[in-house]
């Protein structure tokens, strides 16, 4: 037999090693080729009685498989472009959980293992790095399991994170192998651990040095010619127990699900599925079990959630941070050192970030003590997370010293590339231009942070502004994963090529868009917390909004987002709209209630002691300001939880279609990838736009259209998305 | 329709529900024996004219499992050809099994019944039956199933009740049991248990504190705070009630019903075979009802229960005199009052099951007869009899002394 995804070898014992090497990928995963190869030998297996026994592993040095192919399952899984009725697709689904059942009993039926009457032949998996998901269900799959002793292995079912179960045998032989709860925490939560860690679980047998792994594998096949899986046997019984009537086990499903309702508020069908495999698995016998198991799996699989999860979150992430956007031509930027100038809070956290992408960093600001200061927080960081033990002494030390605390200008006469992050004034900004270009080589790129300044005219105060780009992070910047660019109108492919390099440098999602008034983030997020303060305005009870928002998937609520960003903030930004456009101010409705919060009240926000919210000085947990219905007093009427949830979340979807419909994120990727990292929008939907074309654009158009009518035009939806929906169109042409 | 009369009712005494309560050496299907037979010697009765018997148990598995109604019958000695089936409404099961008797005997399915109940809740502790409702994620996730100790204090925090309101409530509910037992307000129905050599065992209800006060009360620490804001059930709570900033919980074991042992039976039947053996009735049953409610809240079934029995009645609240409503949590019991504008002093005048104990299947069995004595001895006319029931269920009964 030959096959193209991988190898087999049998040796004059008649044990087959199987070695699995996708041809052309630097990692092993379940795609067609595979299952299609994988499925062959194991007919072979069966059948032949030359081969006495398998072991499995790979011949990737990255690891011995990582899952299934994520662009396979995008697409519906394997056979998912294929017409196929709705059983034949479940079927399809279903092979893998065949084949794999086929594996550990060498096809004999479950009843005959049970009586004693047959064995299987003896399987075992070496595992030479990381398995995940489909590569952890296979390695569950064989009899025994030897691991590298590598700590560093990491053994988990991370498919979750993209709205899926673990669908080949997971949910099954998680709990059967290492009980209820270890296999939820594993599953619900998609972590990898350590082989240590799966050995006191009892997921794998042995842990051995990475050159003897194959031998020991070979050893055990050869001395146990007659395996069962302790679930084929006779009186298996789960450890800690199982089953709807056990104790424990109600203890465990109880608690579970109330967990789970708390983390997911809903929205991630795939939680509670694999709860369901966990529960209902483990009343059936475990044929019927993994049944149960694809039929969930299947359900997922075909749900709208997974594949926008999956398009998102990680094909059009990776593609973005692979340089999707970036000028093909333009040769790869060098970027050994870095001149970031300030060292405020932006300043201070790009710093860190560049150091631990790796490049000198040269932090300037105008006094020593505020460049050190702006180390510091680098520092900090860095004593954390070595107390942590995230990060060793070393590298730690060995990041510090790459910074370099300066407020001489002709520190940065060799550096690779400027962030500036200087205070938001076109002033000073234009001063730090001049007095940097003066000292930089001539083809260094100057990237400006900012998140409100138009790049266009910032770019004017540079002397060569087809070098001048904008880039705007989020901040606090070492945990916010977005990061915005803006080419102004002269920026070149040079600029955009190198922020695109820098970001990727450091390792953070980047998207490209327009030069306009709070590019695309920020036109969103303002509307979307000025509706939550016109509910609050309006009377609506402050606990509605907030738990509105969260159910809706929000992080925070608008309210608490609110008292951080700063009541007195949005009032200072609002007072500044209202001077510079004059008549042409349109008004948002919260100005009085911004007015009574801040300037009647004192309640700019948090850090001046409260706003929406009080905050316990003895650090207990927030609660809503009590007082706050004095002055807004509630309304008689409540809108349901439904209504509340649908008015935050449109406040967020109109804006963001509007950013599209007005190209200021070119794409719906872009725009998608924006909200998700940028603040936090709903994960579970893919992004806004994958929400839309999920619900449908006509759908979209018309509940837009009735909000418009019960709250104000702010809801109309943009005219593109209207002759959109009008031609039947959707929002992404392909599924990826 | 044949209207249906209460003719008699009796209950054992209720003992506290651990292995250390007076009843715990007693049998469950000894307990719903003896009421069974304290039925048929009060009434010098013909067993052989009692069509059917049904008993409310929530836990029918183990020893009170295999229909135990049956059981009990054959045990009790009672004529072969007594049916009898076990009810399983949740907490208002042996106030639906009076339901389910009356209907026989109005529908003329039947002449005599005893509809009551029994729970011996040391024994068959309660949720031995299990049940998917919490356990099965694919229907705890669909109904935002949470713990009723949750819904209790949710009920509280929205709509108001402070840690002192459901204290205040517990206490009085002592007193009044307490100040009801001294004047003998209970004796009419109570029947002492025996035990296997015929001594008695208990002669009254064995949870009650009449010195319980605020003080003593305050100092109980709340019950799901745990289960709420640990175990992630407050989330689950405010998932579907989004205008509930935090949970407020206020229930402990001493203003929630307590968990003890004992039996409650009624003899039903039509006027005629109440002639023919020679029974005086009691009350007549006016009508009855049962309806579902939304389940994460779960305990404000009563009202609307109570509404739909009264329509159906073809009554207001204004024609019930007297208001018995368990008292599984004092939340319940205030936001009843609270919705249909009740006097306290109109309501549970004799105490409830937060002073005597809540035995889940025998309970509505029992505060039916109670409210039969109190109609007698007050001199008033009408009683509404209610119950907060699992899943978000409310049963209600309407008698009438004649």
């Amino acid at each position: 037999m030959t096959y193209t995804a991988m190898k087999v070898e049998i040796d004059g014992d008649g044990i087959a090693l199987v070695t699995i090497d996708l041809p052309g990928q630097s990692m092993n995963v379940w795609n067609e080729a595979l299952m299609t190869d994988f499925a062959a030998f194991v007919q072979d297996f069966v059948k032949n009685d030359k081969i006495k026994g398998v072991v499995i592993t790979s011949g990737k040095a990255s690891g011995f498989l990582a899952g299934a192919d994520l662009r396979m399952l995008s697409r519906g899984g394997p056979g998912g472009a294929a017409k196929l009725s709705r059983k034949e697709q479940f079927e399809s689904v279903f092979n893998l959980n065949k084949m794999l059942r086929t594996l550990e009993t060498s096809g004999q039926p479950a009843k005959a293992l049970l009586k004693g009457e047959a064995f299987a032949k003896p399987v075992a998996a070496v595992v030479n790095g990381l398995a995940l998901g489909g590569g952890l269900e296979l390695v569950l799959a064989c009899h025994y399991r030897v691991v590298a002793d590598d700590p560093k292995i990491q053994l988990g079912v991370p498919e979750v994170q993209v709205g899926l179960l673990p669908g080949g045998g997971g949910t099954q032989r998680l709990p059967r192998l290492a009980g209820l709860q270890n296999a939820a925490i594993m599953a619900t939560q998609g972590q990898p651990i350590d082989p240590n860690t799966a050995k006191g679980y009892g997921i794998i047998q042995e842990i051995a040095p990475r050159d003897q792994i194959v031998a020991k594998a070979k050893e055990w096949v050869k001395a146990n010619p007659k395996a069962v899986q302790p679930w084929d046997k006779k009186g298996f019984k789960y450890p800690g127990g199982a089953g709807a009537m056990d104790p424990r086990s109600v203890q465990f499903h109880m608690g579970s699900n109330a967990m789970a309702q708390r983390e997911t508020n809903h929205n991630y069908p795939a939680v509670q599925y694999i709860l369901s495999c966990l529960y209902e698995g483990s009343i059936v016998p475990f044929d019927t079990a993994i049944r149960i198991e694809s039929k969930y799996f299947f359900k997922l699989l075909t749900s709208a959630q997974s594949r926008n999860m999956i398009r998102t979150l990680f094909i059009n992430k990776q593609a973005a941070e692979k340089g999707e956007q970036r000028p093909k031509d333009v040769e790869k930027t060098k970027l050994r050192k870095v001149g970031v100038l300030g060292a405020g809070m932006m300043g201070a956290g790009i710093a860190y970030v560049t150091a631990k992408g790796g490049a000198e960093v040269v932090l300037l600001d105008r006094e020593l003590s505020y460049a050190e200061k702006g180390k510091a927080y680098s520092q900090g960081i860095v004593e954390k997370g070595v107390s942590r033990g995230k990060v060793t002494k070393e590298k730690g030390e060995e990041l510090l010293a790459r910074i370099k605390p300066t407020t001489d200008y002709n520190d940065l006469k060799d550096v690779d590339l400027i962030i500036e992050a200087v205070f938001e004034d076109p002033d000073i900004k234009a001063d730090v231009i001049k007095k940097t270009e003066a000292v930089i080589g001539k083809d260094v790129i100057f990237a400006s942070n900012t998140s409100t300044l138009p790049i266009t005219g910032l770019a004017k105060h540079s002397e060569r502004p087809e070098q001048f780009i904008g880039i705007h992070f989020f901040s606090p910047v070492d945990k916010m994963p977005l990061v915005e660019i803006i080419p102004g109108a002269r920026s070149g492919d040079r600029a955009l090529a190198a922020a695109l390099d820098y970001v990727g440098m450091i390792r953070k999602t980047p998207i490209v868009v327009k030069d306009t008034r709070g590019f695309y983030t920020n036109r969103v997020v303002p509307p979307y917390i000025n509706e939550a303060m016109l509910m609050v305005a309006e009377g609506v009870k402050p606990a509605l909004i907030e738990n509105a928002a969260k159910v809706l998937g929000m992080p925070v609520g608008p309210l608490a987002l609110c008292d951080e960003t700063s009541l007195e903030l949005g009032l200072r930004i609002m007072t500044a709209t209202k001077k510079e456009l004059g008549k042409d101010y349109k008004p948002s409705g919260v100005e009085g209630l911004l007015e009574t919060m801040v300037t009647k009240l004192g309640r700019k926000g948090r850090k001046s002691g409260g706003g929406f919210y009080e905050y316990p000085s003895d650090g207990g947990k927030k609660y809503l300001w009590p007082g706050l219905s004095e002055y807004f007093p509630l309304a008689k009427d409540q809108p349901s939880l439904e209504e509340a949830k649908e008015r935050l979340l449109y406040a967020q979807l109109i804006p963001a279609a509007q950013c599209y419909a007005e190209g200021i994120v070119s794409d719906p990727q872009s725009a998608d990838l924006g909200a998700i990292f940028g603040w936090g929008f709903a994960p579970w939907t893919g992004g806004p736009m994958s929400h839309i074309d999920t619900i449908g654009l006509d759908t979209f158009v018309r509940k837009a259209e009735s909000l418009a009518q019960k709250y104000g035009p702010r809801f109309n939806p943009p005219q593109k998305f209207r002759d959109m929906a009008a031609k039947n169109e959707t929002l992404y042409k392909t599924a990826a | 329709m044949t209207d249906a009369f209460i003719y008699d009712a009796v209950r054992t005494p209720r003992g506290k529900g651990k292995s250390d309560g007076s009843l715990h050496e007693v049998t469950p299907v000894q307990l719903a024996t003896q009421v069974l037979e304290a039925v048929r010697d009060r009434n010098n009765l013909d067993t052989a004219a009692v069509d059917d018997v049904a008993f409310g148990c929530v836990s029918p598995v183990g020893e009170q499992g295999a229909v135990i109604t049956r059981t009990a019958i054959l045990n009790a000695g009672y004529a072969e050809t007594t049916a009898g089936i076990q009810v399983n409404r949740f907490c208002a099961s042996g106030l639906e099994a009076i339901n389910i008797a009356a209907a026989k005997v109005k529908a003329g399915e039947a002449d005599l019944t005893i509809g009551g109940g029994v729970e011996h809740m040391s024994r068959v502790p309660m949720g031995s039956d299990g049940g998917a409702w919490p356990v099965d994620p694919s229907v705890a996730f669909k109904t935002y199933f949470v713990p009723q100790g949750i819904s209790a204090d949710l009920i509280a925090t929205k709509y108001g009740f402070s840690r002192d309101d459901v204290d205040a409530y517990a206490v009085e509910s002592h007193k009044r049991a307490a100040k009801s037992w001294s004047e003998g307000r209970f004796k009419k129905s109570i029947v002492p248990v025996k035990d296997v050599i015929g001594e008695e065992i208990l002669d009254h209800d064995e949870t009650i504190r009449p010195n319980t006060d605020m003080q003593a009360l305050g100092a109980l620490p709340p019950s799901f705070v745990m289960l709420g804001e640990s175990i992630g059930f407050d989330a689950v709570a405010i998932q579907k009630y989004g205008d509930v900033e935090k949970i407020n919980h206020v229930h402990h074991a001493g203003n929630s019903s307590g968990i003890v042992d004992g039996a409650a039976a009624v003899l039903i039947g039509n006027e005629e075979i109440g002639k023919k053996l020679g029974l005086k009735p009691r009350a007549r049953i006016r009508g009855f009802a049962s309806i579902g409610s939304e389940p994460t809240i779960m305990l404000t079934g009563p009202e609307f229960a109570a509404q739909k029995a009264l329509k159906r009645a073809g009554m207001t609240k204004k024609d019930i005199d007297l208001w018995e409503l368990n008292e599984a949590f004092a939340s319940v019991v205030l936001r009843f009052m609270q919705a249909l504008d009740i006097d306290h002093k109109d309501m549970n005048v004799n105490g409830g099951a937060i002073a005597m104990g809540h035995p889940l299947g025998a309970t509505g069995a029992m505060i039916l007869g109670t409210v039969v004595d109190e109609l007698e001895r007050s001199g008033k006319s009408t009683a509404l009899v209610t119950l907060c029931i699992g899943a978000g269920m409310g049963t209600a009964t309407i008698i009438e002394r004649v």
